[in-house]
């Protein structure tokens, strides 16, 4: 069978449910006692096996198979959850997670698992020194469990039943069904199998039960006893209607049949068999209740995967389509048409409506990245020996999928960071009069046309001094200038390269390649990062990004007759200057504005514009900043401003100056976006 | 060049100062022609700026000025061709194109060892088919970004 097509599928749906797992098992470590997690644990690995051993993963399938165990065990109480059974587990799935990016790297998901499953193993027979004595006493007396499930057995229950509805006149029947062995949905099969049946009788027992059937825990066969009053051969023949039934046995129990083996079966083991019966029966319907539920949620909430490239190509059709847009505007102003202004007008607020829903799509909740972040944290709090609470708000803002792709790595040099060096250890926080939980909020909301990502923790704080000296010793300030730089400039040093105020390296951070990195990252996104530190108390690592990195608001400039667009995030104001009231300061043209003085710079000199026309008496001028510094631009004339799609100039024109891309009119010229960071220095 | 490929070569064939030059189908995306190009200061003088291309902002070069020629004014015939190399598309302006030529990897002669002109860099060989001769252009030389970013900023 032809699997590659799967193939992507496969990747995805294993990524969330190891993704579901992490979190899952977090969850588990919190309240230990909780078997509903386990089950949510045990669901998603079941399927994980499922899926990777119908693509052929063996060794995929095989550890999932060994975790499936352990985590059947801790379900039905016969293991305890301890720190260390869960710290196994986590291995197991990151052994798990890595063959699963293998395969998606166009591996073959190969991996020597044998350590983690000899472990799994261990906790699984109750052996490993990290379970209890208890648990390896349950372990002893459940293995009796065992042969109940073999068919024609029935309880006190099942028995009276069916000896009642025998009296009534019903017929007792049990049917073996056989599935044919390509069958790929049991599950499936096994529930049409249910349905005929229902409708023929009533279903007394299973072997196995109904939720192993549901999760296919069965070879190829199961038997159901069934009470009914249709003849048996219908019985058969509606049956072996179900398609990938291989073949179907039926025969008809008496009372006779029935009672010996309730009555051989010794006293206090039924006893036992009951009780257990009932946990099941009871763990069953809660299990029952909570797939409604889950299924209710799915039912509400239907996805497709998309793939992100056709979103690309629809977005690009549709900028296409707002061109012509513009010019369809263009002529039917010019024909004065009524009926085909009315059209046109229409059309475009269906596009406007559609242009909405299109970048809403490229919407991606913050927490598909947050959410690796929690097992990281526990990870490194344990690696470090610090103590680490991390919390977590505002995991629904959405960003542009392009920005939530670059974001991970700068995220995670920032929280292994605070880890690192903001967080102190248990003993300095306990001297310091702190608990000995530090605690890292996560936070990410929306603020005009910006998602803000903040990090603060309550830890050390950022020691002036230590980072000047430091700064000092690697030579990226002078001695003159560390005097004269606030708190706030001194705590930017930090994101300069070849900078690491760690005293030793440790594996974690400070090799001094982390935090400029994030800079870099972060800005090429459009975005800025700042500190703010209090020593003793912490610092807040402020991250801004923009909501998306394809449509920005731009002002539209004439310069000659070349048309340009500024960036509406750098711009504070415009502002139309006399002539007259242009200083010269150092062969620098400067104005006063506002009490400060600001350079100016002629942007047709700086972009070699072919001159036309001669200027005339007032220059009009934008004041854009970057940062605390600011630069007025000298344009001929202000054009107006507009929501455009941001284009790069392709890989042949690379690093021109102070142009960061290009965008599209629309009378379909393409005009240019400056770069107002190039231009202030 | 020819000892490497055995299968036929389909060309298209375009002019430039009065010569025929050409360049494999396989690398050419469109022809198309010439609309509102807008410049992109402090880019080489070859380059004469940036087109919209269904909706790609796509750079444009002079293969006149390229080559060193004397440039003159677009007219009806002159037209832009679209070359996509490597994750690079460029257009490049010629005089005209209107011509595509099967021709067997035989008709393909290394260029003939003459010093002198700037544009015997981008050739990879000449194509003699009965009568006519054209030159085969080694686009990578042409489009040699290396290039491109040394010549940069000396010419607006």
């Amino acid at each position: 069978m032809e699997m590659s097509q799967y193939l992507e599928v496969f990747i995805e749906e294993s990524k969330e449910h190891l993704q579901n797992c992490n979190e899952r098992l977090l969850d588990l470590e919190k309240n230990p006692s909780d078997l509903s997690i386990v089950n949510d644990i045990f669901r998603s690995a079941h399927t994980l096996k499922g899926m990777s051993a119908t693509m052929g993963y063996e060794d995929l399938a095989s550890l999932t198979h060994q975790m499936e165990n352990v985590l059947d065990a801790i379900r039905n109480q016969k293991i305890i959850v301890t720190p260390e059974t869960l710290d196994v587990v986590f291995e197991a799935t990151d052994d798990l997670e890595a063959m699963v990016f293998s395969i998606a790297d166009g591996g073959d998901g190969k991996r020597d698992v044998a350590s983690v499953v000899e472990k799994l193993k261990l906790i699984e027979k109750g052996e490993s020194p990290a379970v209890s004595q208890s648990a390896k006493e349950v372990a002893a007396t459940s293995t009796p469990d065992a042969p109940r499930a073999l068919k024609g057995e029935y309880d006190e229950f099942e028995y009276t039943v069916l000896q009642q509805s025998i009296e009534q006149g019903f017929q007792t029947y049990e049917i073996t069904i056989a599935l044919r062995e390509d069958c790929l949905l049991k599950a499936a099969r096994v529930f049409m199998v249910f349905e005929v049946i229902e409708k023929l009788g009533e279903v007394i027992k299973s072997t196995p039960s109904v939720d192993q059937l549901e999760e296919e825990q069965f070879d190829q066969e199961f038997t159901v006893t069934i009470v009914s009053r249709e003849p048996m051969s219908d019985i058969q023949s509606k049956v072996i209607k179900v398609s990938e039934v291989d073949r179907v046995d039926i025969h008809a129990l008496s009372i006779e049949q029935l009672r010996p083996t309730a009555e051989t079966t010794l006293e206090p083991i039924k006893q036992e068999l009951i009780i257990a019966e009932e946990v099941k029966i009871e763990e069953s319907a809660k299990q029952e209740e909570q797939k409604k539920q889950t299924s209710v949620k799915q039912a509400s909430n239907k996805t497709i995967r998309v793939n992100i490239e056709r979103l690309d190509i629809l977005m690009n059709l549709f900028e296409e389509l707002v061109i012509d847009r513009g010019r369809l505007e263009q002529i039917s102003r010019d024909l004065n048409n009524s009926e085909l202004h009315e059209t046109v007008e229409r059309m475009s607020r269906i596009s406007g409506d559609l242009q909405n829903i299109i970048l809403n799509m490229r919407m991606v909740p913050v927490e598909t990245v947050f959410n690796r972040f929690p097992r990281m944290v526990r990870q490194l709090a344990r690696d470090l020996g610090k103590k680490i609470n991390l919390e977590i708000v505002g995991a629904e803002t959405e960003l542009d999928r392009t920005v939530i792709d670059e974001i991970g790595d700068p995220l995670v040099h920032l929280i292994r960071n605070a880890l690192d060096h903001g967080v102190e250890t248990p003993e300095v926080r306990r001297a310091k009069g702190k608990g000995e939980e530090g605690t890292v909020i996560l936070k990410a909301f929306h603020s005009g046309n910006h998602v803000f990502i903040e990090l603060s923790d309550d830890g050390a704080g950022i020691n002036r001094e230590r980072v000047l000296n430091k700064a000092l010793k690697n030579g990226i300030i002078s001695e003159q200038t560390a005097a004269t730089l606030t708190d706030k400039q001194v705590y930017e040093l930090i994101f300069a390269s070849g900078f690491s105020t760690a005293e030793k390296i440790s594996d974690v951070s400070g090799r001094g390649v982390g935090l400029d990195v994030v800079k870099n990252t972060i800005e090429s996104l459009g975005g800025t990062v700042s500190i703010d530190s209090k020593e003793g108390e912490g610092s807040i690592f402020s991250v801004q990004l923009p909501l998306t990195l394809s449509i920005i608001s731009v002002m539209l400039v004439e310069i000659q007759k070349e048309k340009y667009a500024i960036p509406l995030s750098s711009i504070i104001e415009t502002a139309i200057v006399k002539k007259e009231d242009i200083l010269n300061a150092h062969n620098q043209k400067v104005i006063d504005f506002r009490g400060k003085v600001v350079p100016l710079l002629f942007l047709k000199d700086i972009f070699e514009v072919p001159v036309f026309e001669e200027e005339d008496e007032f220059y009009s001028v934008i004041i854009v900043r970057k940062g605390d510094k600011m630069a007025g631009l000298v344009v001929d004339s202000f054009i107006g401003q507009q929501e455009v799609v941001l284009k790069s100039l392709g890989n042949y024109l690379t690093n021109v100056f102070a142009i960061s891309g290009a965008t599209i009119l629309g009378d379909g010229q393409v005009a240019l976006i400056v770069d107002c960071n190039a231009l202030i220095k | 060049m020819s000892e490497t490929s055995v299968a036929d070569l389909k060309l298209i064939i375009f002019q430039l100062k009065g010569k025929e030059y050409a360049i494999p189908v396989s690398k050419v995306r469109s022809i198309e022609k010439v609309q509102h190009i807008t410049r992109v200061p402090s880019s080489s003088h070859f380059v004469k700026g940036v087109i919209n291309l269904r909706g790609v902002v796509t750079p444009i070069i002079d293969l006149r000025s390229r080559f060193g020629m004397d440039e003159e004014s677009y007219s009806d015939s002159t037209r832009i061709i679209i070359v996509t190399l490597e994750d690079m598309e460029v257009g490049l302006i010629v005089d005209a194109a209107n011509d595509v030529l099967d021709v067997q990897t035989e008709a393909i002669e290394p260029q003939p060892e003459v010093v002198g002109t700037e544009e015997t860099n981008y050739i990879s060989g000449v194509v003699k088919v009965d009568k006519r001769l054209m030159i085969l252009l080694d686009l990578e030389m042409v489009l040699n970004p290396e290039e491109v970013r040394a010549s940069q900023g000396i010419e607006g």
